[in-house]
């Protein structure tokens, strides 16, 4: 077999391997640990055990696959960006794309708690939708008057700290009990989500990222440049605003629900391209996916069990995780600079 | 009459509001090169961005065969019609061959994946332009040539009825200049692909284009095959330079002769007398040449770098009144080099030339050097 077959068949496998593996071990590690056989047990017998039947259901099972779905998302949308950008960097986080669509998602839950009543989870994409727009809209005015990626980069990440600043504001303004609960999804947390939560993201997010996949052809032309692109017959324009919609919308919904992630956008899409040792999006986008999700699940996991019963914010493990592989590209790309 | 696969008509084009050129009526035929030619920043590569629809025209129209280009659709307009510009091609991860293999997208389906005849054309094409060798290496290590080459493999294999190429020569070494000079030439033979392309080398444009078509200063200023083209000065009118720098036989360029009152004399002809000339332009002593005939190979070269230059027209022998101005320039000169080794009926004049050299001490023979 080709190397190179072998090399993408192995890496899928390990991918898949792990995201089953570390689906269980979400499910079943935890302040109360429930072994297998239990959880089998629970399962089909949920009258039985029923404390093992609500922890699992009620919360592991939601959290998980809250983290599968939104972890795919984040790196499929810091693909995205990525090719739009070209620049390897880009991310939902790093461009303040995430914290745009935070920003409005706060505003949201703090008005309709004065007003007394519960915003929705499809209320509460569709106003981070309008939040990472707005971000995206920003970042795209300035990436039209600056040609240097890190310019762009450093107006992202200050677009971020604003939108996070007002955010602190307008949370600490209000005056509601359940602040702490706001203040909670404002660092980026996987937990509180419920399983219909679940289940309005993977129908958003599912359908975008079959979108994004079937853009894979005209993404790997755009790859060797614009003008490369256009003379291959892509449709520049129509598919440029379907990158940007796809990647704000992938964005706006998993901020909607787990608050800003840092860092998945960049780190995977990098990480699979290196280990795939391909860009090609038919590839490495499906895979990004995955990855995504077990970057997700294992950082996760790390906020959930250790220091428990104290559970860290999701972008704190993933930061640890995340930062570093952004400055080793960093690094890389000067010396690639310097080489010539 | 072949058939037209491209024409424009009352085409001005330029960068949104900013007008570059206008009235461009230019049409090429089936298996034909046309090659822009003008000065720097004159709007070659405007022309051909417009023509593969990276801008849209500022009044006027192209049409690709009969249909209008704006009615195409991207598909469509691919297939007919490669281009392959001066924008960087950045690529990660990939092989020469994978940059190759996107010169079929407009083929593929809607995953992008080539089929087993696309791939025979890809490998047709790497065979081709004689990347092989490299076909397995990643694009972004290869050298700007090669990476050029990769690049027209990729235009290639996409069997265009048009190819549109921007200043493709550049960064290629002489033999893969004269090599894809070859290639395009087989492609308009063999393939009937019309080829329209921007070159800075006159000498290539000379000889392998079927068509010229010379910019200048907001307007086409000549449309025209490389005879009507290369001829009466016209060349060195369009780009501005002195009279001589250019030789329209060859295409080849001359530098700025020594300026000053000349030094030496050399009595030249037979092409003999080209290296003296080199060597003494190249050590700037400035220098007069004679009588050499129109006719002549090394007479561009002489009239070119010589100061001052007595010519005879061609198939005559020397007039008495040419060996006198001959006779009366060498006098003046410190001394004089004989580059001709022969002497006949048309230039027995000459031979007294170098012999009241020698009478007068001023012959230098052998080498020289100061």
């Amino acid at each position: 077999m080709d190397s190179r077959v072998k090399r993408i068949t192995i890496g899928y496998t390990i991918l898949i391997v792990l995201l089953i593996v570390l689906v269980i071990l979400n499910i079943c590690v935890g302040s109360a640990d429930i072994l297998p056989n239990r959880l089998w047990k629970a399962i089909r017998f949920p009258e039985n055990d029923k404390v093992a039947y609500n922890i699992v259901f009620g919360l592991r099972i939601p959290r998980t696959f809250a983290a599968v779905i939104l972890g795919g998302a984040l790196a499929v949308a810091g693909f995205l960006l990525q090719n739009f950008f070209a620049n390897p960097i880009a991310g939902p986080y790093i461009l303040g794309i995430s914290s745009g669509a935070k920003l409005t998602v706060a505003m949201l839950m703090v008005i309709s708690l004065s007003k007394g009543f519960a915003a929705n989870s499809a209320e509460m994409v569709i106003a981070a939708f309008v939040g990472s727009l707005i971000s995206m809209g920003l970042i795209l005015l300035i990436s039209a008057k600056v040609q240097r990626m890190s310019v762009l980069i450093v107006c992202g990440v200050m677009i971020g700290y604003i939108c996070s600043s007002v955010t602190d504001l307008v949370v600490n303004l209000s005056d509601d009990s359940n602040i702490v609960n706001l203040h909670n999804w404002s660092m980026g947390s996987f937990s509180g989500i419920t399983m219909s939560d679940v289940l309005t993201a993977t129908c958003i997010i599912i359908p975008a990222c079959f979108c994004a996949f079937m853009l894979s052809k005209p993404m790997s032309a755009y790859q060797l440049g614009e003008e490369y692109a256009q003379n291959s017959g892509v449709h520049i324009k129509a598919f440029r605003i379907t990158l940007i919609l796809l990647s704000s919308l992938l964005a706006a919904c998993v901020t909607a629900f787990a608050g800003p992630v840092s860092f998945v956008g960049v780190a995977v899409p990098h990480l699979i391209k290196s280990i795939f040792r391909t860009a090609k999006p038919v590839i490495t986008l499906p895979s990004s996916f995955l990855g995504g999700a077990v970057f997700c699940l294992f950082c996760d996991l790390i906020t959930r069990t250790l220091f428990a019963p104290t559970e860290l914010s999701i972008s704190t493990v993933t930061s640890i995780f995340g930062a570093p592989v952004v400055i080793y590209m960093l690094l890389n790309r000067e010396r690639l600079k310097e080489n010539g | 009459m072949a058939e037209i696969v491209l024409s424009t008509q009352k085409l001005s084009v330029g960068y949104g509001k900013k007008l570059v050129i206008s009235g461009i009526d230019i049409s090429v035929e089936r298996g034909k090169i046309l090659t822009l030619i003008g000065p720097n920043g004159a709007g070659k590569s405007t022309v051909l961005k417009t023509i593969c629809r990276q801008l849209t025209p500022l009044e006027g129209t192209v049409y690709i065969g009969k249909n209008k280009l704006e009615e195409l659709s991207g598909n469509e307009l691919a297939k007919c019609a490669a281009a392959l510009l001066t924008g960087k091609v950045k690529t990660e991860y990939m092989r020469c061959r994978d940059v190759v293999k996107m010169g079929r997208y407009p083929y593929t389906g809607r995953l992008g994946i080539l089929s087993e005849h696309d791939k025979d054309k890809v490998e047709e094409a790497i065979k081709k332009v004689d990347i092989e060798n490299i076909a397995d290496n990643d694009f972004d290590s290869v050298s700007d040539g090669q990476r050029q080459r990769v690049l027209i493999a990729g235009a290639i294999c996409r069997e265009p009825q048009i190819l549109i190429l921007d200043e493709p020569s550049t960064f290629l070494d002489i033999k893969y200049k004269l090599e894809l000079m070859d290639i395009l030439k087989r492609l308009a033979s063999e393939k009937k692909t019309a080829i329209i392309m921007s070159l800075h080398e006159l000498d290539l444009a000379q000889r392998v284009s079927d068509k010229l078509l010379c910019i200048k200063g907001n307007r086409p200023d000549r449309f025209g095959t490389p005879e009507e083209i290369f001829t009466g000065g016209y060349l060195e009118q369009l780009y501005d330079v002195e009279k001589g720098s250019l030789c329209e036989y060859y295409g080849t360029l001359e530098l700025h002769r020594s300026d000053g009152n000349p030094k030496v004399f050399v009595i030249g002809g037979g092409g003999s007398g080209i290296t003296v000339y080199r060597k003494l332009h190249r050590l700037g002593i400035p220098f007069a040449a004679g009588v050499i005939h129109q006719n002549d190979i090394e007479y561009p070269v002489a009239f070119a770098l010589a100061v001052k230059l007595v010519s005879e027209k061609a198939f005559e022998p020397i007039s008495e009144e040419n060996y006198q101005k001959a006779f009366e320039i060498m006098s003046n000169c410190e001394s004089v080099i004989c580059a001709v080794e022969s002497f006949g009926t048309m230039n027995k004049q000459c031979q007294e030339l170098l012999n009241e050299a020698k009478k007068a001490g001023k012959l230098v023979e052998g080498a020289f050097d100061e």
